[in-house]
């Protein structure tokens, strides 16, 4: 691995054109930085469907990418409604996404638990009416870190 | 199979990425209509098969690095769609099949499934 390496991008609410640009562009710089292919596809899911939750729930937000040499950390701010429940959000099948949302594809209850099931840490702040953060880390494998 | 002969087996039109089909090898396939669920399931070397057209359609292809995505029942995408696509350098093809026959067609000539269990590899 490289220098560590800071990332940040802004997420635009509601805007279906745009989202993923962001996702897409740290997933590039993760390969171009040599990391395993498990994990720039773990990271590109998490961060996807993070980005997406940004723009579908959060009121857009912030997604900051911290690489060093043993893991990436991806976190999501967004100042957005809150969390009510975040046992039911992490649930599968869950889902309290607009038609428009759904009929992009999204919204099926399904964006937490493939965040968490793709993240060997996982952490959700929220209080309702304030916003929600999202921490997640992916660990880079034990040899070299590389493929 | 390559997915030249997946667009002849199901008299597809391809929209995009023309000169790749002959190179892009379908192993695999995985059909929804819902992207967390492509995000998932599908594994790596599979094309996705969907009735969506939306951008994000290929930005979840994107995400994955899936080489192509096969549009049903004859839903052609918008252009914003295909020329994200043709950035990403994704093939894009639509048949007028529905989406069970074209997996069924596709299954038939030994096109994979992405096994549930196998999910995560």
């Amino acid at each position: 691995m490289p220098e560590p390496l800071d990332l940040e991008y802004d997420v635009v609410a509601d805007d279906y054109q745009t989202a993923g640009e962001a996702s897409n562009n740290l997933k590039e710089t993760l390969k171009m930085l040599g990391l395993p292919s498990s994990v720039v596809r773990r990271a590109a899911i998490i961060t996807y469907e993070a980005e997406m939750n940004l723009v579908i729930h959060g009121g857009g937000g912030r997604i900051i990418a911290n690489i060093d040499e043993e893991k990436i950390e991806i976190k999501t701010i967004d100042r957005g409604p809150g969390i009510p429940d975040i046992v039911l959000a992490v649930r599968e099948g869950y889902t309290t996404a607009s038609d428009h949302a759904r009929e992009m594809g999204f919204g099926a209850g399904m964006g937490l638990p493939n965040i968490k099931r793709n993240a060997d840490e996982f952490e959700i702040e929220t209080e309702v009416g304030k916003g929600t953060t999202l921490r997640t880390v992916i660990v880079f494998p034990q040899d070299t870190g590389k493929e | 199979m390559t997915l030249e002969d997946v667009v002849s087996l199901l008299n597809g039109k391809i929209l995009c990425g023309k000169e790749k089909i002959a190179r892009i090898n379908v192993p695999k396939a995985y059909a929804s209509d819902l992207m967390s669920d492509v995000l998932a399931l599908c594994q790596p070397g599979a094309i996705l098969i969907t009735g969506l057209t939306n951008v994000q359609i290929v930005r979840t292809a994107q995400m994955l690095d899936i080489p192509a995505v096969l549009f049903v029942r004859g839903k052609t995408p918008m252009n914003d769609t295909v020329t994200l696509a043709e950035e990403a350098g994704m093939s894009l093809v639509v048949t007028n099949m529905g989406m069970f026959h074209a997996c069924g067609l596709l299954y038939g000539r030994g096109v994979k499934p992405c096994l549930i269990a196998d999910a995560g590899d």
